[in-house]
């Protein structure tokens, strides 16, 4: 346990600073803000690999990290699209998880927002259309905002998240 | 089995790779006599005949210590059927159904249901099949695909999936448990299935190495190069010395990225978010530094037909070197906090065991096979250059159990750390990169790694002026998801998430 302790006050805190780019100062500093005003809340996401090679995963999974902290942003990945501000697509849409995409989308509560990741997610990728495979995810759902890349790096997703927070209607938060 | 071995056609560019063209009768002799040798079925898979009036076939590939045996069963009448493997090599049962699925030829095992087949297509259309039939799209969303079902007092069922609760691949798991304890677990993938075998079909040659990088995303470099290797045992390439080395380096470094990242996560799936906080900053930093030397976090476009796609500087070499040092020396400390945790060591030991014998028995491979006593490592038992002048050691651990698949990922990561600053040290000079010329005759070769997880194959067959005609892509997960069915039985639930996590196994690897 001491060991354990001794590491964490070693390493200190790792979460970078606000990065160089005047923009991205400003969603560094306003973000949490913006968050609160729209939702009153963290924003919740959920991710679906809709037919995805897992590149994108990866690179998913890193914003949870403690270089990133997303969560010390004000965004948050959860367990059920019905918990879901947001989704966060992957992957040409295999049609084998066509249904299932197109149910974890109707699950989710309005006002929702759709992210679709990656070359594949935004364009088809190298797979594109063919008996298994329906695309890009706005062939299936309504798509908002689009992250391409291969994988797309993790300071691309969080533009991207951030670029879509600011679509999130003003009337997003939920009236007790 | 020797006589089998020595009877093997070599196949062009695949040092130590037989072909043996048998009828029906030596098919089940020549797999009998693997199998009672000890040896392994890597791949099965099945082609449809074509236009030059080849015959449709059926292939198996057998790993006999270090020699491969590709046996091939050409189906000559119109039955279009064959014997399957299955009693010998209980793996093979999922690899016919697949088979079936995409070529409509049909091995005579009794579970004929379809494996990566569910709703999006008709059971009588079957991508692969030649000539191309058309296109033909269901009308239903959702098929009824017969589970296995557990009677008795207080058994019920958990369904779990497609899309889970976590940041991962989709798969369906179906539990019948009692109280908290699983009775049985039956497994239904083919979520993922985004035709790949056929998307080979429609891609060039000296492209399609960026598919094969894309068959599944955490094991990149493995798929690249096997394919690389394939296509450039067709052209009779050699790949210059700085190049082998630098695919080398690519494929330690992916090996280190999963292994970081798995540790982290099964110190986090018990309960130790420490873990995922310490292994997460740590894998951060390596991708990094490996963005910094080699241009690419993921090294997705590393590898390519006669070399690799770039050259490393002095600079970024001696930061990976003193990178590689630094992860070792960080990941020895996190594991002795791991070994003294005692809830770590309590969720660890004995979950989802495997004992040595079963492991055998169903042929488990690769890292949760080293982890169970079986001790194929491709780059000990079969070095392919430049691993034939690297000297590997292997790891190995016979216990089974999650904490075995955890001290094995902990030693593999400095055994790991050694030899990426061994091939840097070692780093040949030269070019890294040669021209391809097409091959000019139809030909068919194989690429055989082992990637991060165990033994990644690519066969590959080429038709005329640079176009495939036919590739089929094996990861290993094929033989390990049965193995996990074994592996949880009798433990609880809530302990499933830590023991799937401990095998870490592919989806779209394996629905292609």
């Amino acid at each position: 346990m001491l060991k354990t302790l001794r590491t964490i006050a070693g390493i200190g805190i790792v979460t970078e600073p606000a990065p160089a780019s005047d923009e991205m100062l400003w969603v560094r500093h306003s973000l949490q803000d913006e968050v609160l005003a729209i939702l009153g809340r963290a924003l919740c996401i959920r991710h679906v690999d809709a037919g995805s090679c897992n590149g994108c995963e990866l690179e998913i999974h890193a914003l949870n990290n403690p270089i990133y902290n997303i969560e010390g942003l004000g965004i948050r990945f959860v367990a059920s699209p019905r918990h879901a501000d947001m989704l966060l697509v992957t992957g040409p849409v295999s049609r084998h998880m066509e249904t299932a995409l197109r149910r974890t989308y109707d699950a989710t509560p309005d006002p929702k927002i759709v992210v679709a990741v990656g070359d594949c997610g935004c364009m088809g990728g190298i797979f594109g259309e063919n008996y298994a495979s329906c695309g890009r995810v706005s062939n299936v759902i309504p798509v908002d905002i689009q992250i391409p890349g291969c994988p797309p790096s993790p300071r691309r997703l969080l533009q991207g998240i951030v670029t879509a927070i600011a679509k999130l209607p003003r009337d997003a938060r939920v009236t007790e | 089995m020797t006589k089998w071995l020595s009877r093997a056609v070599p196949v062009r560019g695949s040092p130590g790779t037989g072909e043996l063209v048998v009828n029906s009768t030596s098919w089940i002799d020549v797999a009998h006599d693997v199998s009672s040798g000890g040896g392994q079925l890597a791949s099965l898979w099945t082609t449809s005949g074509d236009e030059s009036g080849n015959h449709a076939n059926v292939r198996a590939v057998f790993l006999i210590n270090a020699s491969v045996l590709i046996v091939t069963l050409p189906i000559v009448d119109d039955s279009l059927s064959y014997r399957g493997l299955e009693t010998l090599f209980p793996s093979a049962v999922r690899m016919q159904r697949a088979a079936f699925d995409l070529t409509g030829i049909r091995s005579d095992a009794p579970d004929q249901r379809p494996w990566l087949r569910h709703a999006a297509w008709p059971a009588h259309w079957h991508p692969l099949k030649f000539p191309a039939m058309r296109s033909e799209i269901a009308a239903k969303s959702i098929d009824n695909y017969e589970f296995v079902r557990v009677e008795g007092d207080g058994v019920h069922e958990i369904p779990v999936g497609p899309v889970h609760a976590g940041i991962i691949e989709p798969g369906h798991f179906r539990f019948s448990i009692v109280g908290e304890k699983v009775l049985r677990l039956e497994e239904r993938l083919g979520y993922v299935h985004k035709g790949i075998e056929h998307r080979f079909t429609e891609l060039h040659l000296f492209e399609a190495h960026r598919l094969a990088a894309r068959i599944c995303g955490d094991s990149a470099v493995a798929f690249s190069w096997a394919y690389c290797q394939a296509a450039e045992g067709l052209t009779n390439v050699r790949v210059p010395q700085r190049g082998l080395y630098l695919r080398a380096l690519a494929l330690e470094l992916e090996r280190l990225q999963n292994h970081l990242g798995d540790l982290g996560a099964l110190g986090n799936d018990a309960g130790f978010a420490f873990g995922l906080a310490q292994f997460s900053r740590i894998k951060e930093h390596l991708l990094r530094v490996i963005n910094g030397a080699l241009g690419q976090r993921y090294l997705f476009d590393w590898i390519v037909p006669g070399g690799t796609a770039r050259d490393i500087d002095a600079a970024s070499s001696n930061d990976l070197i003193a990178f590689a040092h630094e992860v070792a020396s960080e990941v020895r400390h996190l594991r002795q906090i791991y070994e003294e945790h005692s809830g770590l060591r309590d969720r660890f030991s004995g979950a989802g065991r495997v004992e040595v014998q079963l492991a055998s028995q169903l042929g488990l491979t690769g890292l949760a096979g080293r982890a169970s006593g079986q001790s194929l490592d491709l780059r000990v038992d079969r070095p392919w250059p430049p691993y034939d002048q690297l000297a590997v050691t292997k790891c190995v651990r016979q216990e089974g159990d999650v904490a075995a698949r955890v001290a094995l990922r902990f030693d593999e990561v400095q055994e790991t750390c050694v030899l990426i600053a061994k091939i840097l040290r070692e780093l040949p000079w030269g070019p890294v990169r040669v021209e391809t010329p097409l091959p000019n005759v139809p030909g068919f070769a194989v690429g055989l790694i082992e990637g991060w997880r165990g033994p990644v194959l690519i066969a590959l067959q080429n038709g005329g002026e640079g176009k495939i005609s036919r590739c089929h892509a094996h990861d290993p997960s094929w033989h390990n998801w049965p193995v996990l069915e074994h592996a949880i039985i009798d433990n609880i639930v809530p302990d499933f998430p830590l023991i799937n996590k401990s095998f870490n196994l592919a989806y779209s690897g394996h629905d292609l």
